[in-house]
């Protein structure tokens, strides 16, 4: 009685704005880290519409150089630290107590915490438009020596990349400890749902790599204020050093951001295939592979530089080795599918969409692997549309999947399924008509970043814009279909995915407040 | 000729000619891959690139040939079953080494030819190439040649106050002239901030770094003009700092050479002459519009804060030496760079008079090039005592 009387007291949480300010429960947090990265997919995307419109025909029509650069600047930015990551981090504080049999994460304030930072991060960076000068304009890579020129919207940059490396590092830890620590009895490492794995193993990554951020960052504002010359040649430093200290963090980030989305898609294609996920093991194994090569090639992004033909064959020998441990992931999916039990709701539509389009992504990474091809596709719009099969086909539709697989169990509605696979739809082709042809504008000779364009390349980029504000008006299909499936719908029981097996299908949708207050077993 | 024609070796390739060379047209509205190479390197790389693009295709098919006939046979709608197999160990090895396998067969050939394109050595002649904000340099090592080239599209162009030409954005004032069949080496630096020097028919693309040299060749084949572009964002007028090379006979250019000898020797000839204030203005207005105009506007009123406002300013319609002192060494930290070293004495005389005798500024000084020749010594002095 006792015992019971406890639990209801820890039930009992302030309402209102409270509620969210001072919680530290898992799935709270979790939904703050969605909603968040989902205003800021939002906004960041708006920012792509303005792109996509001043590039919709030669010539400057709708904002002027110096703009268009903060646009694509803070887009990629945004994106990365302020949509991508944060939606993954979301995924972990619902899922992994939830799969892991556990009542909540390892570190509740510490979590409270991470997220609370993120708000003030993106406010550093979406008031930069207003500071003199405007934002940011340098790339999202901040190279210097441009980036010495900027004014004050940089230094607020640098800050918010600290404030989000230091959400990122302790969301990290907490996630780490928790997986360690808190598995029901009888879950072994190797029974561990494969989307807990690859968030332990992204977790390492970004233990590892955001102080790299961190410090290099901190070596740029010390380069601008405090008359250091870490980047500059004439003071004894040196502007390619910056570009290897940040591509050790950048290459990992790419992996940061697409192994949990492995782990979503591992979730969802045995669940409607009504199949074990093919090959387990290999999958633990190619994930942490994948992690480990990440170290190992950072200079693959840095082929124009200029470096000794050694150290061009090793970055590129190194790259090429890690369309391996990704083909093989590929591969198992492909198998698990293969005599299945196939049914096709949304969420298997994104995975279906995801292993097929990330695959062309991955040919793509190929492609750009090999120094001599690189050199004519650095820097250019085929390697805009690389990253976004990547990053878009790949992560952001993975968590459009994964959003839809989970929603019924967070909200204990079930979403308008109609509503869902034409978002579905309309996302899919209007990305191929947005992204495929940037691949022939690199060929074709277009950089990238730049406002206007020689006329050769006038068609396929109008075809391009057309697509993206196709792309972007479907995702407001997504805000409504998740907004209605929070307000009602169908009740969705705990199970509703007939193939589904892992723990967060035993609870009830949605889950009690303390997920597992009795720990399952596992056998 | 060394050259494989890709399209005449290979079936594959033949069969990629017909799908990617629909009409003439098409392919011009809807360039679908890398521009003709007319470098052995630039054809290295063409065929490099089909070679994996068609690999790509291949392993594309094989992975989702199955993977298509499970989702139309496999379907539960049809009642199909899941039959549970997790693991194949054999199924699972070959689909690691296959693809190790097929990788060595691809890096093979790369590494050959990423060793041939970087070897650098034995050139018959050598270019300095110096990119900054937003504009090239080339220096044609010891001949004693050197000039800027600047964007020749007319600004209205860009704002669409007048038709776009046929190179909108692919012109310059003065192209790079280059012979062909003879090994050219480029060694690159910058001024300022990164650059990337690219031209996509020679196969060559360098990032240009401050402080730093790098290098890269080509050997072009065919008489003619190549178009590229800056490849690293430098900043507001990245798009604007196209390069163009033209490749003519080496007889020709041995021509070419001599006739630049000739100009050179004629404009320092004419620093020495006394102009009078509208000559310097006129000839002001075109050196404005090539390396002003960008950050400090047709208006005058700059783009404040970063840029600002020569309309009204102090240090323009103030003493002549401050505003030299300004144009002559930039503003260090910003934008505003050293044009005492990029432009002739005429170019600076004609500028400032310019700027001190347009909009509201009715100075009614004309400065003379000779007084640029003055300032100039005196700098040189300067830095010669260690200032």
């Amino acid at each position: 009685m006792d015992a019971i009387a406890h639990h209801i007291r820890h039930e009992e949480h302030p309402t209102g704005l409270m509620r969210w300010l001072t919680t530290t429960n898992h799935k709270d947090i979790g939904t703050l880290y969605l909603w968040f990265s989902l205003t800021m997919f939002f906004f960041a995307g708006a920012l792509a519409m303005v792109i996509r419109a001043e590039l919709f025909q030669p010539g400057l029509q709708v904002v002027q150089p110096q703009i268009f650069n903060q646009l694509t600047t803070m887009h990629g930015l945004v994106m990365i630290f302020g949509a991508i990551m944060p939606a993954l981090v979301g995924f972990a504080n619902w899922q992994i107590p939830l799969m892991i049999g556990a009542p909540d994460m390892a570190f509740p304030r510490l979590n409270n915490w991470s997220f609370w930072l993120l708000p003030v991060a993106a406010t550093l960076l979406v008031s930069s438009f207003f500071v003199p000068g405007g934002s940011m304009a340098g790339g999202w890579t901040m190279y210097p020596p441009l980036y010495i020129q900027g004014g004050i919207s940089y230094d607020m940059t640098i800050l918010a990349v600290h404030i989000l490396g230091l959400s990122s590092i302790m969301g990290a830890i907490n996630i780490i400890v928790t997986i360690l620590n808190l598995r029901a009895p009888g879950m072994t490492m190797m029974k561990l749902p494969l989307f807990v794995w690859t968030w332990l193993i992204t977790a390492f990554l970004l233990v590892a790599v955001m102080p790299v951020l961190a410090s290099v960052v901190t070596m740029l504002l010390t380069d601008r204020h405090f008359g250091t010359h870490f980047f500059n040649a004439a003071g004894g430093g040196d502007p390619v050093m910056y570009q290897h200290i940040f591509w050790t963090f950048g290459h990992p980030e790419v992996y940061i951001m697409i192994l949990p989305a492995f782990g979503i898609i591992s979730s969802i294609i045995p669940t409607f295939a009504r199949k074990k996920l093919f090959g387990y093991t290999s999958m633990v194994y190619a994930v942490a592979a994948i992690a480990l090569l990440s170290f190992l090639v950072w200079a693959h992004h840095m082929f124009t530089v200029g470096m000794p033909v050694a150290g061009q064959l090793y970055f590129m020998y190194a790259t090429m080795l890690i369309s391996v441990p990704t083909g093989v992931k590929v591969f198992n999916w492909v198998a698990t599918l293969w005599r299945g039990s196939i049914s096709f709701e949304t969420p298997m539509l994104f995975a279906l969409a995801f292993v097929c389009l990330f695959t062309i992504g991955g040919f793509s990474g190929l492609v750009v692997s090999l120094v001599p091809v690189d050199i004519q596709l650095q820097d250019t719009y085929y390697v805009v549309a690389h990253f976004h099969y990547v990053l878009f086909s790949g992560s952001a539709m993975a968590i459009m999947g994964g959003v839809y697989y989970w929603l019924p169990k967070w909200t204990g509605h079930m979403y308008d399924e109609f509503l869902g696979q034409v978002h579905f739809w309309l996302t899919a082709i209007a990305f191929n008509i947005t992204f495929f042809p940037m691949h022939f504008l690199g060929l074709a000779g277009m950089p990238r970043r730049i406002p206007d364009y020689a006329l050769q390349f006038a068609d396929f980029n109008r075809l391009s814009s057309l697509g993206a504000f196709v792309l972007g008006a479907s995702q407001l299909i997504f805000l409504y279909v998740v907004v209605k499936c929070i307000r009602g719908g169908a009740q969705a029981g705990d199970r509703p995915w007939e193939g589904a097996e892992s723990l967060e299908w035993t609870l009830t949708s949605p889950p009690p407040y303390h997920s597992f207050t009795v720990a399952p077993q596992v056998k | 000729m060394r050259l494989k024609e890709p399209t005449t070796t290979r079936p594959a390739l033949l069969a990629a000619g017909l799908l990617l060379s629909l009409p003439a047209l098409a392919e011009y509205r809807f360039p679908l891959n890398l521009q003709p190479p007319v470098t052995i390197i630039g054809h290295r790389i063409y065929d490099l690139s089909t070679t994996i693009n068609w690999i790509c295709f291949g392993i594309f098919l094989v992975v989702f040939i199955p993977m298509f006939y499970a989702l139309w046979r496999h379907r539960k709608s049809i009642g199909h079953e899941a039959h549970h197999v997790h693991e194949h160990p054999l199924l699972e090895t070959l689909w690691t080494i296959v693809p190790f396998l097929v990788l060595i067969g691809i890096a093979i050939p790369t590494t050959a030819v990423v060793v041939e394109m970087k070897d650098t050595s034995k050139p018959d002649m050598t270019i300095k190439v110096t990119g900054r904000q937003w504009k090239w340099e080339y220096e044609y090592l010891g001949e004693d040649v050197k000039f800027l080239s600047n964007l020749a599209t007319p600004r209205e162009q860009i704002s669409n106050q007048a038709p776009k030409g046929e190179h909108y954005l692919l012109e310059v004032d003065k192209p790079l002239v280059v012979p062909t069949d003879r090994k050219v080496r480029l060694v690159f630096t910058a001024e300022d901030v990164i650059h990337a020097w690219w031209v996509p028919a020679l196969g060559v693309k360098q990032d240009a770094i401050p402080g730093f040299i790098r290098d890269s060749w080509f050997k072009v084949d065919l008489p003619g003009t190549y178009r590229g572009q800056c490849a690293e964002l430098c900043g507001v007028d990245h798009a604007y700092m196209p390069i163009v090379v033209e490749a003519v006979p080496p007889d020709k250019f041995a021509i070419w050479m001599n006739d630049q000898k000739t100009r050179l020797a004629e404009a320092r000839a004419a620093a020495s002459k006394e102009y009078a204030l509208p000559e310097l203005v006129a000839m002001g207005q075109k050196v404005y519009q090539a390396n002003c105009v960008a950050c400090h506007q047709a208006n005058g009123q700059g783009l404040p804060p970063a840029f600002p406002p020569l309309d009204g300013s102090k240090v323009v319609t103030g003493p002549v030496e401050g505003h030299l002192t300004v144009v002559f060494n930039g503003r260090p930290g910003t934008a505003m760079q050293a044009f005492g070293k990029q432009l002739s004495d005429v170019d600076i005389a004609a500028v400032i008079t310019y700027e001190r005798n347009s909009w509201n500024n009715k100075t009614g000084i004309a400065v003379q090039p000779r007084e640029i020749l003055a300032f100039r010594e005196s700098q040189a002095q300067k830095v010669a005592a260690g200032k």
